[in-house]
């Protein structure tokens, strides 16, 4: 039997029996201390960097193809070279507001072990000029912030972090900030406001990437906490290696979080591209299956924001293009399983609920239009819902997200050409992330629906007082 | 005027100077008022602008986007129950309505003595061991009622150590000592090149060292 284990002073986390590139040190209990950091090759890394020129450590990024894990998965390598040169002082902002539905591996590599990532930071750093780098920290995650605080008092008394790095020319500060609950401020540009002391909205496009005007203006990096953890690996062992694992175009390892109706939820690191969601679902090594005496019924393969899967995407490959392709997306490695016990309608509305209470409110489709969805939603699962109700729906989606939805007069083509990448008449992509629950639901489960609706339509009319009195309350409101 | 005591007002002045830009120590700067005081007062957003030199209507047009922020007093255990989709499946929902139950309250409410608000709340990224909590943002995992009601016991009584009051967060700060910090500069004094990348014309000249 696998050796496979879950490691109790990291709780989710599950030791499989995998290659380990940035979760190597979880399975000690004392991973995030210097200590056991340096006697398991931190920092080796960074040496490996410094012997060598900034321009060929960013070459060993690019080769390597590292994919960004924050959602988008642009490689990192390419969004490093969109730096103006000469335009100084650059800035690196990492990413660790994570707060996506169903996602959650930054806040165990932030508090197993900081080290890792201060590492990537500095080589990020070093091989791009940047002189200063802030470590965005999700507030609620307060033990991820005290592990990171500690960890950096360390690196700044061993020389690893400040003046003169390891007696180098290399000097950088690292600064721990972080945040007050706001999903929204994780879109890269919110996070830049937000860091500048502002409300976390995000800015209109173009310049599409901070690299441009970043941080005070100025050229910005913005990586994800688990890109950057990857960093020192792959200076320790070279891009090469690296692409050993995982496929062409998707090298390396990710961390999924699968939650949900599986017998063993977890967070894995996982091969890309070589594992399938149905090995990571129904694998020994992994989550060994629906829970007992149930049936698989639809899963978010990534994130609260990525259009649902079914049974027959169980054998696509845990890999950015073919999900791609299948119209969704690996987005931040999040896996909710939902069995046959659960209510298509009401976990739409959950997560609808949440962009609702999440939008930033600068753009009208969004702000108005996630409230119109949750309240018909929620007004279909009271069992108040009109027959019109899921054309309005549809129709409210194509006014954020435009796309071929509400073709009322043909039902059967309606929702056949779901755009992904979803079209957006907003800001950023908050809004429309709102649509994929509904269109991947009614796609699907519209008998679910219909059948709540025709269940209103068998109320009798005298209560029609009980509408008056809703109608009133909105007014109050 | 002063809110801070003077502990704080040093680790406020600490915060300020780790960034190129007084504004951006905002967010920080309210936790710490937080962390004194519970919640955020108005006194305490007056000094914060004086601090960072923003104007109080600024400080509050920031802290007031952020969930975190309270400005008004709340419990002295903010009880925090995940209800997003992972929760949700696996029972968020009954445990809310249980803690309402035992609490007396509804979700966004505080209990009568003050000692505890509870909140019905988004995704804690804890979502493998649904369904979850936090309180004064410290987990609690896969929470039965039994464990809800032997929670609160814990904290009525001062059981349960590794809470500490609300404000609080990570319980080490970051300090930068004077020698050791590469300088923290305001951007408009930092347009030279990083000496380091010099290496990479160097390199060139010697046709590469490597
Ligand atoms: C609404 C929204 C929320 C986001 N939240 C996060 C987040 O919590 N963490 C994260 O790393 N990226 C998040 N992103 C993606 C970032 O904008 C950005 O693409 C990413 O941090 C870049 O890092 P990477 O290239 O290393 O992936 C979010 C994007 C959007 C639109
Ligand atoms: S899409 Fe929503 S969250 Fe994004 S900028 Fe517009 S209103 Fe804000």
């Amino acid at each position: 039997m696998p050796t496979h284990a879950y490691v109790p002073h990291a709780p989710g986390y599950v030791d499989n029996d995998g290659p380990k590139i940035v979760t190597a040190r979880f399975p000690h209990e004392d991973s995030f201390t210097i200590g056991r950091a340096e006697a398991t090759g931190a920092y080796l890394g960074l040496k490996a960097a410094l012997d060598r020129r900034p321009s060929e450590v960013h070459d060993e990024v690019r080769n390597a193809t590292l994919l960004g894990r924050g959602g988008a998965g642009f490689p990192a390598g390419v969004k490093w070279g969109f730096m103006p040169p000469g335009k100084y002082p650059y800035y690196l902002v990492v990413n660790g507001d994570e707060s996506e539905p169903g996602t959650y591996k930054d806040r165990l590599l932030m508090e197993r072990d900081p080290h890792q990532l201060i590492e990537g930071c500095l080589i990020a750093c070093y091989a791009l000029g940047l002189q200063q780098c802030f470590l965005y920290v999700r507030g609620e995650m307060a033990l991820a912030q005290e592990h990171i605080a500690m960890a950096l008092n360390d690196a700044y008394a061993k020389g690893y972090v400040g003046k003169n790095i390891l007696g180098t020319d290399f000097s950088v500060d690292i600064v721990l900030t972080w945040g007050a609950g706001a999903y929204i401020v994780g879109e890269e540009t919110a996070l830049i406001e937000s860091l500048e002391g502002n409300r976390g909205m995000p800015r209109l496009k173009p310049p599409y990437f901070p690299a441009a005007i970043g941080l005070y203006g100025q050229p910005t990096i913005v990586n994800n906490v688990e890109t950057l953890s990857n960093l020192p690996w792959l200076m320790r062992n070279g891009a090469d290696q690296y692409k050993t694992y995982g496929s062409d175009d998707s090298p390396g390892t990710r961390m999924f979080a699968v939650s949900g109706h599986v017998r063993r939820p977890g967070v894995y690191e996982v091969e890309q591209g070589v594992t399938t969601f149905r090995e990571l679902l129904y694998g020994d090594n992994f989550c060994q299956g629906i829970r007992d005496g149930h049936e698989l019924k639809m899963f978010v393969p990534g994130g609260g924001s990525a259009p649902w899967f079914f049974e027959e995407q169980l054998d696509l490959p845990l890999e950015a293009r073919p999900v791609g392709a299948a119209g969704s997306m690996l987005g931040s490695g999040a896996i909710v399983v939902m069995d046959e016990t659960t209510d298509a309608v009401k976990a739409a509305l959950r997560l609808v609920r949440f962009y609702a209470r999440e939008s930033c409110g600068k753009c009208t489709p969004c702000r108005e239009g996630t409230t119109w969805e949750e309240r018909i939603l929620q007004r279909i699962l009271d069992g108040e819902g009109r027959p019109s109700d899921i054309d309005l729906l549809l129709d409210i989606a194509d006014n954020i997200s435009p796309g071929p939805y509400p073709v009322a007069a043909d039902p059967d083509r309606s929702l056949e050409a779901i755009p992904f990448p979803p079209k957006q008449t907003t800001i950023c992509p908050l809004g429309p992330s709102s649509v994929a629950p509904i269109t991947s639901t009614i796609r699907r489960f519209r008998h679910e629906y219909e059948a709540k609706i025709t269940k209103r339509d068998s109320i009798p009319v005298a209560s029609a007082p009980v509408v008056a009195e809703t109608v009133a309350e909105e007014v109050i409101a | 005027m002063t809110y801070f005591d003077d502990s704080n007002l040093a680790t406020a002045r600490e915060i300020i100077s780790r960034y190129p830009r007084p504004k951006s120590a905002l967010i920080p700067l309210l936790h710490l008022a937080q962390e004194q005081d519970g919640w955020v007062t108005d006194d305490a957003m007056r000094q914060i602008a004086e601090l960072t030199g923003t104007t109080p209507a600024e400080v509050k047009g920031t802290g007031s986007f952020y969930e975190m922020f309270k400005f008004h007093p709340v419990g002295t255990y903010v009880v925090n129950v995940c209800t997003n989709i992972a929760c949700q499946l696996l029972g968020a929902e009954d445990l809310l309505a249980h803690a309402e139950a035992t609490l007396g309250v509804k979700a966004g409410g505080t209990t009568a003595d003050g000692m505890f608000t509870l909140e019905d709340v988004e995704c804690i990224a804890a979502c493998t061991e649904a369904p979850c909590l936090q309180v004064n943002y410290r987990y609690r995992l896969r929470v039965s009622d039994a464990d809800f009601d032997a929670l609160i016991d814990d904290l009525r009584h001062g059981r349960a150590d590794d809470v500490p009051e609300h404000g609080t967060l990570a319980l080490v700060r970051q300090h930068i000592p004077a020698d050791t910090g590469a300088g923290i500069v305001a951007p408009e004094d930092a347009r030279e090149a990083p000496v380091w990348l010099a290496r990479n014309a160097k390199a060139d000249d010697a046709g590469g060292e490597s």
